[in-house]
């Protein structure tokens, strides 16, 4: 009776409550098209697959990686519809007929995008681990600022946001880099950004 | 993460008659605070319902000279409209003090308004957390509690509400708008959306089972000077200690809300009409009947001092 009323309890509370015991046990299928650095790749998929998961372990693209999995550190940052999400807190399933970017669709080894060539330049990076995510990031940053969305630090809500570091550093904020290799990833972006920054 | 089952909704209507046949159900939208709980098995819906497909996503002029904000409308799009940055600042800059970038480009309007606390205990599956497992008790209370609540607290549960967004909308008098199960739709103000925990703080908002949010309604712009001011363990990317939303007319009137210091956006309109004696006046009234911890007590002077520095800001602007 007790368990009887806190289920009820909880279903009233459809958005915010604890959920209910799940008792749900066998995995469930979904199917997922989706356009990946070009390429259509159509997937059935568990439910729980997050696209970082997807892209990693079925579509065997392991530049972005997985490092806290919980949208703090930004390793898995890809563009999905042209902006940058963390591919760790999303469904692959939630991104049916999406175009997602990941590093390996930006350049390659032969054919580096400039921020690539600019990171390796800079040395922008110890370990290499974040560097994916920080170059994904660093794109879209510089096409966030071109576009005129405002930052946290951006001075004049009315006016274009500038393209100086602080702006850079800020909208930076959601990538880490445990080697402390940020002087060099600032330079590398900086340059990218042109004389601007 | 547990199973669960998976459908796309088609209409707003079909996602709340969803809910309701599917017990267990959960609406998603960006998922960013949906998907890092249900890792960690603190929510464990047995179905999913993405409303991404519904189409609310645009912002509309109202006719009563307000703004009409889609429930899809991503955090980036919201605070990048120019009509938001030019007519609201407060919202536009609340919503830039939160999160990463890559995150507001996922989140959603209605969804950043039924984000979950980030209180540590909440989080750590190990302990007692009445929130998260109703009736097992509060490990708070006793324990680290320096980011936590200060005011409308219980016995039960001192968790704030996590939303810089909601603190803006708090100062504006947004409305929210819903659709139920059976068709019926109705618009909640925000001021009453969020409830505080009493002995039910697993209990966050007023919604109903199955209730779907589809809009988040601004009235006809305040004018004045449009501040939000956010203190932080870290210059960015971070929680707010204290935040504050202020809205500050020429005559040194205005509107002040508090974030950071309680289970939902806290506002006390009477406390406003001491707005021309100062922060610590103001201060006095908002938090009357504070009951912070040792840990937390430094909030109460933090936002007195937050407030003053918002009311210079205004004065000087």
């Amino acid at each position: 009776m007790a368990a009887a009323a806190m289920r009820s309890d909880v279903h009233a509370q459809t958005e915010t409550a604890p959920a209910a015991v799940n008792p749900v046990t066998a995995p469930s299928l979904a199917k997922v098209s989706l356009k990946v650095n070009g390429k259509a790749c159509d997937l059935e998929l568990d439910t729980r697959t997050t696209l970082l998961d997807a892209l990693r372990e079925h579509l065997h693209l392991t530049g972005s990686k997985k490092g806290c999995d919980q949208g703090q550190c930004g390793a898995c940052t890809v563009m999905v519809n042209g902006r940058r999400i963390n591919s760790c807190l999303t469904l692959a399933v939630m991104q049916q007929g999406s175009e997602v970017t990941t590093i390996e669709g930006l350049g390659t080894p032969e054919n580096m995008h400039p921020m690539q060539e600019a990171f390796v330049k800079c040395d922008g990076y110890q370990c290499g681990y974040c560097t994916s995510g920080q170059i994904c990031s660093a794109v879209a940053v510089l096409g966030e600022i071109k576009e005129g969305i405002p930052s946290h630090v951006t001075e004049d809500l009315m006016k274009p946001p500038s393209w100086d570091s602080s702006e850079i550093r800020e909208r930076m904020s959601g990538n880490l880099c445990r080697c402390g290799a940020y002087s060099n990833i600032m330079e590398a972006i900086t340059q990218v950004a042109g004389g601007r920054a | 993460m547990k199973p669960f089952t998976y459908e796309r909704a088609e209409s707003p209507a079909a996602a709340a008659g969803a809910a309701m046949r599917h017990p267990g159900a959960k609406f998603v939208a960006g998922g960013t605070n949906l998907l890092d709980l249900m890792k960690l098995e603190i929510e464990e819906p047995m179905h999913l319902i993405d409303v991404n497909g519904l189409q609310l996503d645009k912002i509309e002029p109202t006719p009563e000279g307000g703004l009409r904000i889609g429930a899809l409308v991503r955090n980036t799009d919201l605070a990048a409209d120019e009509r938001v940055r030019r007519d609201y600042g407060v919202l536009s800059r609340a919503l830039v003090a939160g999160a990463s970038g890559q995150l507001r480009n996922m989140a959603t309007t209605a969804g950043n308004l039924l984000q979950r606390t980030r209180c540590p205990y909440f989080y750590d599956t190990n302990q007692p957390c009445n929130k998260r497992l109703p009736g097992s008790g509060c490990s708070a209370v006793d324990g680290a509690s320096r980011q936590l609540a200060i005011i409308g607290v219980s016995e039960a549960c001192i968790a704030t509400h996590p939303s810089d967004m909601a603190v803006a909308l708090r100062v504006l008098d947004a409305s929210v708008e819903t659709i139920l199960p059976d068709g019926t739709t109705r618009t909640i103000p925000i001021a009453d959306f969020h409830r505080l925990p009493g002995d039910t703080p697993h209990l966050e908002t007023v919604l109903q089972p199955g209730e779907l949010i589809t809009a988040v309604t601004l009235p006809k712009p305040l004018g004045g000077t449009h501040i939000y001011h956010k203190v932080r363990d870290r210059a960015s990317y971070a929680f707010a200690l204290v935040s504050i939303a202020a809205v500050i007319q020429r005559d040194g009137s205005g509107r002040v809300a508090v974030g950071g210091v309680a289970h939902k956006p806290w506002r006390v309109e009477a406390a406003e009409a001491e707005l021309p004696r100062g922060a610590k006046a103001v201060t006095e009234r908002l938090l009357a009947d504070a009951k912070p911890t040792k840990d937390n007590a430094f909030k109460v002077k933090l936002v007195e001092r937050v407030l003053g520095a918002v009311l210079a800001e205004a004065k000087g602007a």
